[in-house]
């Protein structure tokens, strides 16, 4: 009887823990579902606001236009209908604004209620014209051509350098440059941290004597706990004053100053990991190479590294890959500017910078808010593949390889 | 003639006393076999003479301990310099994971020896030396974790011995091997002497009768008694000494 007790308590146990881990499982799912499902919502709009439209003169042979046309239009950088496909006419900008220009007060009317025709009689008067206005105003008998805009695709999306995600008429999405910045800023990080942080993982594991290593390895840990915003506030105030004295720069927030802050945040997780992976080194591989007469550093770069290699590869790896997602610190001393840097010495701006600076203002549903979700998968499946390439380094088999 | 000489050595790990006392000499191009039960120290004793013990922390030697008649715990002793003197092979077999070549070759590298034909030539006479030629010299490009345990340790020996060096440490060479392997390394052993001076650890009092000249018995980290190999399993002065032999403790 007693016995048969304990068995249905185990039974229940083990459905608990059952419970808990596809509890987990769906939840991590779901989290990334949602991520996608709002992000794919960008690329079933047009990146005009809601209740606008852009309309032609019939005669326009024109019939559509791509976001990134739009925006060069209104900023007069296409002057004439040949550079997007129709005549060689010059293009004549029209704003609901503008209309006091060409009718008067009477003729529009006091409440605006004769504003709608107005439009219209404009429109049909002005052959070159493109007129942006709200949707209201086109509603009966309107005689111009509303213009088509093409949706956003994945492809500009991803290779656009213009992001003005507030932009009037037409909103640019366009991420390359904050992808760019991610990875620049990302992986100049890892270029500091990696030397200092395989220099630091080489002396714990077979120089430091314990008593040394049990002082500074409980250290280096702590350096992970500590908050990034801490980190951030610490670059703001110590790196990025000194980056402008030292390069004699107007503006200390620059591509270095954020990769800095990244680099001393990654150096835990490359010490650890690769001070772990050196300490797997077989203590007869090493006898053996001292044996045959090698020097200490002889066995140190001829045996522990070539050992360990995949373990500190998976140590810089998993480094970017907490780079690549850190938001605060990065946040706070990159100076943020959405423009492709050429230097380490200008500002930039990473996807996890925008995504928290931008998420607060953007209006919940809108484009705006379904392009940071958007952003959100790119940086969800660059940091994906990482640890899959972390996860495919670390679990080759160790004992057939050759160093 | 005496190739290695010790007078008084003491030893601690910390507060353990490893070795106590330890006086005797190692005759030049002889077999020698350190017996006893384990944690007797013999080993350790044995990993005085290529300065292995040096690694742990803890250590303090005490005594003479004489290679050629040169005291190698000297201030101003190069160690590396030692190690390719006094060679050394391990319990279990331990080669890199590189090539059969490539591990042969790392002593003469580390070494600083570039000369490829020199390289070549020295590893083919090395595995020839230890008996292992015939077997991989169509596979050299191979990872030596191909190879057999008896054929394994066979190449650590190689390995040790393409440096070239004159006194050979061997800490229980064939205690993880089947007895085939054994065998060989045993027949092995016995060319070798002709060439170098052989100190072997073992536990197997068969393998000590068979391969050596002299054996020395060692006990709670004293030596209790050293001889010709047949005077000490025949004719033992020291009773603890007949009573390890005759299996009757350890």
């Amino acid at each position: 009887m007693r016995k048969r007790i304990t068995k249905f308590l185990e039974k229940i146990i083990e459905s608990l823990l059952l419970i808990s881990g596809t509890f987990t499982s769906v939840i991590v799912l779901l989290i990334i579902l949602f991520l996608f499902k709002e992000g794919a919502g960008l690329f079933t709009n047009t990146p005009m606001e809601k209740g606008n439209v852009v309309a032609l003169n019939k005669a326009n042979q024109v019939n559509e236009l791509t976001p990134a046309q739009f925006k060069n239009i209104f900023d007069q950088k296409i002057k004439t209908w040949k550079e997007v496909g129709g005549s060689s006419d010059s293009i004549k900008l029209f704003r609901v604004d503008d209309i006091a220009s060409f009718y008067t007060e009477d003729q529009i009317g006091s409440n605006f209620e004769h504003l709608g025709a107005c439009i219209n009689d404009h429109i049909s008067k002005t052959p070159n014209i493109i007129a942006f206005f709200p949707t209201e105003y086109a509603a009966t008998g309107f005689q111009g051509k509303l213009v088509k805009l093409k949706n956003i695709t994945i492809g500009s999306f991803i290779t656009d350098k213009e992001w003005f995600p507030t932009a009037q008429p037409v909103a640019q999405f366009g991420v390359l440059s904050l992808i760019l910045g991610t990875l620049w800023v990302s992986f100049a990080a890892i270029l500091f941290a990696l030397p200092l942080g395989l220099a630091t993982a080489i002396y714990l594991a077979e120089i430091a004597d314990s008593r040394v290593r049990n002082i500074l390895k409980p250290l280096i840990e702590l350096l992970a706990g500590i908050p990034s915003v801490v980190y951030g506030f610490f670059g703001l105030v110590v790196i990025v004053p000194l980056i402008k004295t030292i390069f004699n720069l107007d503006v200390g927030e620059t591509a270095l100053a954020g990769s800095i802050i990244l680099g001393i945040m990654a150096l835990p997780t490359i010490i650890t990991v690769s001070e772990d992976a050196l300490r797997t080194t077989p203590r007869a591989m090493k006898e053996a190479s001292l044996a045959l007469g090698a020097s200490k550093w002889q066995t140190i770069y001829k045996v522990s590294i070539p050992y360990s290699a995949s373990g500190i590869t998976a140590g810089a790896i998993l480094g970017i890959g907490r780079a690549i997602g850190e938001t605060m610190a990065v946040l706070m001393c990159t100076g943020n500017a959405a423009v492709i840097p050429h230097t380490l010495l200008q500002p930039v701006r990473t996807i996890p910078a925008t995504i928290a600076a931008e998420l607060g203002e953007a209006a919940q549903g809108g484009l705006h808010y379904k392009a940071l979700f958007a952003l959100g998968c790119i940086l969800f499946i660059i940091t994906f593949f990482i640890n899959l390439a972390v996860e495919m380094i670390s679990s080759k088999h160790r004992g057939g390889k050759h160093i | 003639m005496n190739k290695i000489e010790t007078h008084n050595v003491n030893l601690h790990y910390g507060d353990f006393h490893a070795l106590k006392g330890i006086s005797m000499s190692i005759v030049e191009n002889s077999v020698t076999a350190l017996i006893g039960p384990s944690g007797c120290g013999k080993s350790t004793y044995l990993r005085l003479f290529n300065r292995m013990n040096d690694l742990i922390s803890s250590v303090k030697i005490e005594g003479d301990i004489l290679v050629e008649g040169k005291d190698i715990y000297e201030r101003g002793v190069d160690v590396d310099e030692l190690r390719k003197k006094v060679g050394m092979v391990f319990q279990k077999p331990n080669p890199f994971p590189k090539t059969i070549f490539e591990n042969i070759a790392y002593g003469l590298r580390v070494n600083g020896i570039k000369d490829k034909a020199f390289i070549e030539e020295r590893v083919e006479r090395s595995l020839q030396q230890s008996a292992l030629w015939g077997e991989v010299k169509d596979k050299l490009k191979k990872s030596a974790f191909e190879l057999s345990g008896g054929q394994q340790q066979r190449l650590c020996i190689a390995r040790a011995l393409a440096i070239e060096p004159t006194v050979l440490l061997m800490d229980e060479p064939a205690s993880a091997l089947d007895p085939i392997s054994t065998t060989k390394i045993e027949e092995l052993i016995y060319e070798l002497k002709n060439q170098y001076t052989i100190i072997i650890v073992t536990h197997n009092m068969q393998q000590a009768g068979r391969v050596s000249d002299r054996t020395a018995f060692f006990y709670m980290g004293e030596l209790i008694e050293i001889d010709e190999t047949k005077v000490i399993f025949t004719n033992p002065k020291n009773v603890r000494t007949q009573n390890y032999i005759t299996g009757r403790f350890g």
